[in-house]
C-alpha cells in the first residue's frame, strides 16, 4: 500500500514538474519570438537551411518550417494559421486562393527540365515533339528520333508546382495526358534512371549522370540560359505573408532576400537568384526585361 | 460491546469500500467508452460533412462521381462540371483488394492447419512468433520492400515500369498474411475437441479430418478473418502508394500503372486548398473509403451471426 501511494505521488510529481518545464520552454520560445513556415516541398530545404542560420545569429528566434505542399501552404497562409506560406506558384494561379490580401515575396528562381532514361537514345526535342510525347500522340521513342522503346511517362500529382510550371512553359499549356503520378522529385528522378523509356521533368538541381536532361528548340537547359530566359521553363520561388509582414517575419524575409543567403545558400542550393535574372515575369507570364546584375 | 440500533443501521447502510471502487471502476470505464464514440462519431461527422460538400456546394452529380473515368478535378469538362470520376480507383481498390486476399487466403488457411491441427507443438512455437513479427512491420518498410525489389522484378518479367496493380498485389499480399493467418488459426482452435475425436473414431484419416470437419466447422470464422485482411489491404495507403503507381486509369492490365482511393488521397491531399473543389473532391474519396470499411463490418457481423445460428 505505501509502496503505491509513493509511486502515485512520484507520478504527480513528475507531471507537475513536465507541466512546469512545458510553461517555462513556451515562456523563452515566446520571448525571443518564433515563427512558422509551411507549404512548398521544392522551397523547403532552402527555408529551412536559411532558417537555421538565422536562428544561429540571432539567439532566441526560432524558424519553424514544415512541408506539406504547396497547396497547403497558401491555405494555411489565407487563414492565417502560419506566418510565412511556402509556394511555388503565383498565389493567383492556385485554385481556391483568393490572391488579394496576399504578399509576394520572392526569394529563388528555380529551372525545370524535362529529363528521359538514357536508353532512350534522346537528348534533345522541340517543343512539339513534348507536347506530342505528353499528351499521347507519340508512344514511341522511334517516332521522335529515338531508339525502339516504347515511351512510359511519369507526372508530378495534380496540383504541384513543378507540374503546373512544366504544363504551362514546356508544353506550352497543354496538359499532359493520365500517366502515373509521384508526389516527389527525387523518386520521379529515381524512377526515370530505372525505367527503360521513361520520361519525366525535374528542377535543375535533381539532374545526376543517372538520367539525361533534354534540350528543347536547340537550347540546354542551363542556368545561363534561364537568366536571359532563352530556356522558359523556370519559375519563382515565394514567400507568401498575409498583408505586410511586421517583426520577426520581415526580419526573416529580408534576411532570406539579403545578398549574403541570395550569393551563398540559394546558390549552394541549386537555385537562382532572381537578382540574378535579366528578366522578370508576371502572373499572366508576361515577360519584362530588366537590368540584371551579373554575378 | 453492543450497538445502538441506530449506529448498526448505519454502519450496515454506509458504502462499503467495495462498492466505492465498483461506483469509481464504472465511471472510469464509461467516459473511456463516451470519448471513444465521441470521437469516432466527431470523424465520421467531419469525413461526411467534407465528402458531401462536392455533391452540396459543388454541385457535382453523385452519379458522375461514382460512374466517371477521368479524375482531373482542376479542370471542367465539355458542359463546364468538373472531371471527378471515381470509378477507376474504386475499381483499382477493389481489384488490388480481391486479388491480394485470393492470393493471402490459401497460404494463410494452410499456415493455420499447420500450427493447429498437424504440428501444433513446433508450429506454434516457430509460427506464432513469425507472424505476430510481420504484424508489427511498419507498411512504410513493405512499401520500401516493394520499391527495390517488387517493381524492379516485375519490370524485368513483364516490361512496362513495374509500377503497378500486380506489384500493389504482392506488397499487400506479405501485409495482411499475418492477419489472416492468426485469424483462421483462431477459428479452427475454436472448433471444439471432440469433433476431432469422433471423426478420428470413425476410421477417418487426419486430412479427412481436417478437410471434411475442421474446415467446415470454422468456416464463418475462417471467411471472418478473410474479410478482415480486405479491409486491411483496402485501407491501406503508403505501401500501396510507392509501388502502384498513382495513374487514375481504369487497369487494363494488371502490370500497367492503376490508382487506389487511397494512393490518390496521399498524394494530392497537400496540393489542394481547404474548401476548394479539389480538396473536398479528395474528401468524397476518403468518404467512400470509410463507407466501404463499414461495409466490411456489416459483412464481418454478418457472417458471426450466421455463424452462431448453425
Amino acid at each position: 500500500m505505501t509502496k503505491r501511494r509513493w509511486l502515485q505521488s512520484l507520478l504527480l510529481m513528475i507531471l507537475v514538474a513536465l507541466g512546469i518545464f512545458a510553461y517555462q520552454t513556451r515562456q523563452v520560445s515566446h520571448a525571443g519570438g518564433s515563427i512558422t513556415a509551411v507549404g512548398s516541398t521544392a522551397l523547403q530545404p532552402l527555408v529551412e537551411a536559411a532558417g537555421e542560420q538565422y536562428a544561429g545569429d540571432h539567439l532566441g528566434t526560432f524558424i519553424n518550417v514544415q512541408g506539406g505542399g504547396t497547396g497547403t501552404g497558401l491555405s494555411q497562409i489565407q487563414e492565417g494559421a502560419v506566418q510565412i506560406g511556402n509556394s511555388d506558384l503565383f498565389a493567383a494561379e492556385q485554385k481556391g486562393i483568393r490572391a488579394k490580401g496576399l504578399v509576394d515575396h520572392r526569394v529563388a528562381v528555380v529551372g525545370i527540365t524535362p529529363i528521359v532514361n538514357r536508353k532512350t537514345g534522346i537528348t534533345q526535342l522541340t517543343t512539339k515533339q513534348l507536347v506530342a510525347v505528353f499528351t499521347g500522340k507519340v508512344t514511341n521513342w522511334k517516332q521522335v528520333g529515338g531508339k525502339d522503346v516504347p515511351i512510359v511517362l511519369i507526372n508530378r500529382a495534380q496540383g504541384s508546382g513543378t507540374r503546373a510550371t512544366f504544363e504551362q512553359f514546356g508544353l506550352a499549356g497543354h496538359r499532359s495526358k493520365t500517366a502515373q503520378e509521384q508526389d516527389s522529385s527525387g523518386m520521379v528522378r529515381q524512377i526515370v534512371e530505372t525505367t527503360p523509356g521513361a520520361i519525366s521533368y525535374v528542377a535543375f538541381s535533381y539532374v545526376t549522370k543517372g538520367v539525361q536532361a533534354v534540350a528543347l528548340n536547340h537550347v540546354a537547359p542551363t542556368e545561363a540560359n534561364v537568366i536571359n530566359n532563352r530556356w522558359k521553363i523556370w519559375s519563382y520561388e515565394h514567400l507568401y505573408t498575409k498583408g505586410q509582414p511586421t517583426g520577426l517575419t520581415k526580419d526573416f524575409i529580408k534576411y532570406v532576400q539579403s545578398p549574403a543567403i541570395q550569393k551563398t545558400l540559394v546558390r549552394l542550393l541549386g537555385y537562382l537568384s532572381p537578382s540574378q535574372m535579366h528578366v522578370e515575369r508576371d502572373v499572366h507570364g508576361q515577360i519584362t526585361k530588366i537590368g540584371g546584375q551579373h554575378s | 460491546m453492543t450497538k445502538s440500533p441506530e449506529q448498526l443501521e448505519h454502519e450496515l447502510k454506509r458504502r462499503s469500500k467495495a462498492a466505492k471502487l465498483e461506483i469509481w471502476g464504472r465511471v472510469v470505464s464509461f467516459t473511456a467508452l463516451i470519448i471513444i464514440a465521441a470521437v469516432v462519431v466527431a470523424i465520421i461527422g467531419f469525413v461526411a460533412s467534407k465528402g458531401l460538400a462536392t455533391f452540396t456546394t459543388n454541385h457535382v452529380n453523385l452519379w458522375s462521381f461514382l460512374s466517371g473515368k477521368d479524375w482531373n478535378p482542376s479542370i471542367t469538362d465539355a458542359h463546364g462540371k468538373p472531371e471527378v470520376g471515381a470509378l477507376s480507383m474504386i475499381v483499382g481498390s477493389f481489384l488490388i483488394t480481391i486479388l491480394s486476399a485470393l492470393v493471402a487466403t490459401p497460404f494463410a488457411i494452410g499456415t493455420a492447419v499447420f500450427m493447429n491441427e498437424i504440428s501444433p507443438g513446433k508450429g506454434a512455437k516457430i509460427l506464432q512468433p513469425v507472424t505476430e513479427l510481420l504484424v508489427g512491420i511498419p507498411s512504410v518498410v513493405y512499401g520500401f520492400i516493394g520499391l527495390s525489389v517488387i517493381v524492379p522484378f516485375t519490370r524485368a518479367t513483364f516490361g512496362g515500369s513495374g509500377f503497378g496493380i500486380l506489384s500493389g498485389t504482392c506488397v499487400l499480399f506479405v501485409m495482411i498474411l499475418p492477419t489472416v493467418t492468426s485469424m483462421s488459426a483462431d477459428a479452427l482452435r475454436a472448433v471444439p475437441r471432440y469433433y476431432r475425436e469422433a471423426s478420428l473414431a470413425l476410421g477417418a484419416t487426419q486430412w479427412q479430418t481436417i478437410y471434411k470437419v475442421v474446415l467446415r466447422a470454422a468456416t464463418p470464422g475462417l471467411m471472418t478473418a478473410v474479410v478482415f485482411g480486405m479491409a486491411r489491404a483496402f485501407g491501406e495507403a503508403l505501401a500501396v502508394q510507392m509501388v502502384v503507381g498513382n495513374a487514375a486509369l481504369m487497369p487494363h492490365s494488371l502490370v500497367d500503372p492503376a490508382a487506389t482511393l487511397t494512393s490518390v488521397l496521399t498524394t494530392g491531399i497537400g496540393n489542394t486548398v481547404m474548401g476548394s473543389l479539389q480538396n473536398n473532391a479528395l474528401w468524397s474519396l476518403a468518404l467512400v473509403l470509410l463507407v466501404m470499411s463499414l461495409v466490411f463490418n456489416l459483412i464481418i457481423r454478418l457472417i458471426g451471426r450466421k455463424g452462431r445460428l448453425q
